[in-house]
């Protein structure tokens, strides 16, 4: 070979250039995706056969459906043998699906503006893009959501507000005496407060006022709801605070969330439930009225916070020891460094699996139909199956139960997708 | 001594004085009855083989590693386990990693402006103001609203020590600063490191980079098996090693 064969010198450097046709189009992927060869031509072909089978069976179903008659009877009437489901018990049966049997029909209008508040209130924290003023009505939404479910004077959520918002003021005065004294006179200024505060709002029960509706007339769609939001929002906090303790250079705090975490991931759901519905009891002073609802939320947040401190872990420990040192380097403080450099990317890692347990946390809610309480599942199997004129309608009314919940899990999941390509950080 | 500019004259005042310091890892004996006194405005390269313990030694300056036995004086403090003191060190203090260790979350401006705001209380403005006059002085003001993953690792790299910088540090600790880079980058890190010296920053540099060493130091400090075996100035380190063990590494380092 001549020295002239392997001499070359790059004058120039070539220009980015678009793709061949070919490699791109709706045709190029039917083709690559679709028939790509004869034993996935034969694939394909089978699943549209198996696809039309499954739609044409059940479309006359949907078709035929009766939405307006009053029992099950008149509905198999109405079809004379034919093929089409009994929707109406969805209709006849609305609001017992959403409210319960309990809820007194004139106040729906309550839990239902609660519904669409919480919207609002939940949309400055999903979207950054938001305003962040409208946080301000998140930390309200609580105090207002209570108080139209539950009714009652408007003064009983005031004082627990006012009595969280003292204490936080208290907490602030004292923090330069050190975490352990602020937090101590913190809480007990917020218990002052909602003592004093007790006898106000007992006095003046009448005060802006909407119809009381105790706890165990809740039910239906509305229990899982109540249920899911409030579980979910407060396990979050407590699985970060369980997370961080396991990890913590403290035994004793080390210890006592290890302990809590291993014991109740140890311990089924319902199992718990049914500590919370009857074996509470037990413990508590002889007349003292804890909340049937309360003790659930209880039970159910303690249940998710110990899944989510796991999952947590797994974030902060794929973490490289780098973060940590390097926000140390800096002179961030421990709560300085979690709060901005560690907690941030252990969360962002961590988001499909607290997305996952947040969604299981909302079905699970159906499991307090197994401790008398009127859910959507406890209100079909319960009174809405139990009675005559519906006795039989199983396909329609599971059916809605699925698809109530497979929306609003759905929707969670899909949320969290389109958070997780909002956080991605790389140019890829 | 050579004759230096004015900036790298270097005072009597004692930056860092360690005294018999000892660290284990466990039953490993690490670090060995070091003894290091660094005056203001001295530029040390620390070199030895790996696993001689010249990163943990650099480390326990601010504290990232604890050491067993022995005290360590940082700018008049002494470190003890108080909390308190450790972050009033490690802000006075700016480490530069080898893996440059940028918050992947925030972007560049947000790296730099981050602890200066919360550890120093400086208003957002002006911390945002001097954080631009450092990621200019290394160079890359252009980058400063993208995010440390679409960066170069030289780029990362000069940022990070813009990071340092933003806390007005009165030493500089860099660990292997250069070992991560391709051989493209380490001379713009380099740059940026020579430039900093020249201005009679207090430096404590674990690097292979010889060059460097020669060019900038004016002490060089050879560790081997936990313990400080030769130090002198570069000149005389380079052409007139002592020991056996240095001589060997020399050979080594320089020998291609």
């Amino acid at each position: 070979m001549s020295k002239s064969d392997i001499a070359f010198v790059r004058r120039e450097m070539l220009p980015e250039k678009a793709p061949p046709a070919t490699a791109a189009g709706p045709i190029k992927w039917v083709r690559d995706n679709l028939f790509p060869g004869p034993i996935n031509t034969v694939m394909t072909l089978l699943a549209i056969y198996f696809i039309y089978q499954i739609v044409s069976g059940a479309m006359p179903w949907f078709l035929n459906g009766v939405w307006t008659t009053s029992s099950l009877a008149e509905c198999r009437e109405v079809l004379q043998g034919a093929t089409g489901g009994c929707f109406s018990v969805l209709t006849e049966r609305w609001n017992q699906l959403l409210f319960g049997f309990q809820y007194p029909s004139e106040q729906y209008w309550r839990p239902t503006l609660a519904f669409v508040l919480l919207f609002v209130a939940v949309a400055p924290v999903l979207f950054v893009a938001l305003p962040r003023k409208l946080l301000i009505f998140t930390g309200l939404y609580p105090f207002i959501a209570f108080w139209l479910i539950w009714g009652g004077t408007l003064l009983v959520p005031l004082v627990a507000l006012i009595g969280l918002i003292v204490g936080y003021v208290v907490f602030l005065r004292f923090e330069t005496k050190g975490f352990a004294t602020a937090a101590l006179t913190g809480v007990v200024a917020v218990v002052l407060v909602w003592w004093l505060g007790g006898f106000v709002s007992a006095a003046a029960s009448e005060t802006l006022a909407l119809t009381p509706v105790p706890s165990r007339d809740m039910g239906g769609f509305m229990l899982n709801m109540i249920l899911g939001t409030v579980c979910v929002s407060l396990s979050l906090p407590f699985g970060i605070l369980l997370a961080l303790g396991r990890q913590s250079d403290m035994p004793i705090i080390k210890w006592i969330c290890v302990i809590f975490i291993e014991f109740i991931r140890g311990v089924p759901l319902i199992t718990l439930l049914f500590v919370a519905n009857v074996v509470l009891a037990y413990f508590l002073p002889p007349g003292s009225n804890f909340d049937l609802i309360l003790r659930v939320i209880i039970m159910i947040t303690m249940f998710a916070s110990a899944y989510i401190a796991e999952v947590i872990r797994g974030g902060l420990a794929a973490l490289p020891r780098g973060q940590y040192e390097a926000a140390d380097s800096l002179g961030l403080d421990y709560a300085q460094s979690m709060r901005l450099i560690i907690l941030p990317q252990a969360l962002k890692i961590s988001i499909p699996g607290i997305v996952n347990v947040s969604v299981g946390l909302f079905k699970d809610t159906t499991l307090v139909s197994v401790i008398s309480m009127f859910d959507l599942v406890g209100m079909i199997r319960g009174p809405i199956l139990a009675a005559t004129e519906w006795n039989g309608v199983y396909w329609e009314l599971w059916g809605f139960a699925v698809v109530l919940f497979f929306v609003v899990c759905y929707g969670i999941s899909q949320y969290s997708q389109w958070l997780e390509r909002q956080l991605q950080r790389d140019h890829r | 001594m050579t004759e230096q500019p004015a900036a790298l004259q270097i005072s009597d005042e004692i930056a860092i004085s360690i005294e018999n310091m000892n660290k284990w890892y466990g039953a490993f004996h690490v670090l060995r009855d070091i003894d290091l006194t660094v005056y203001r405005g001295e530029r040390i390269v620390i070199a030895g083989p790996s696993g001689s313990g010249k990163s943990t030694l650099i480390r326990c300056i601010n504290a990232l590693e604890e050491h067993q036995q022995g005290k360590i004086i940082v700018d008049g403090t002494l470190l003890s386990s108080d909390l308190k003191n450790i972050d009033r060190i490690r802000s006075e203090v700016g480490m530069v990693f080898q893996h440059f260790n940028l918050f992947p979350h925030l972007t560049i401006l947000e790296n730099c402006t981050l602890a200066p705001i919360w550890v120093r209380k400086i208003p957002k403005r002006e911390a945002e103001d001097i954080a631009m006059h450092f990621l200019e002085k290394v160079k890359i003001p252009e980058q400063a609203d993208k995010y440390p993953g679409q960066l170069s690792g030289g780029q990362q790299q000069r940022v990070a020590i813009a990071r340092s910088l933003c806390m007005r540090p009165r030493i500089m600790l860099f660990d292997e600063p250069t070992s991560a880079l391709d051989p493209e980058m380490i001379k713009e890190v380099l740059d940026t490191m020579v430039a900093l010296a020249e201005e009679g920053m207090t430096m404590l540099c674990v690097t292979h980079e010889m060059g460097f060493a020669r060019q900038v130091a004016n002490r060089v400090i050879f560790m081997d098996q936990g313990q400080i075996v030769e130090q002198n100035e570069p000149e005389e380190f380079f052409n007139n090693p002592q020991s056996d063990r240095t001589k060997l590494f020399l050979s080594q380092i320089l020998g291609h």
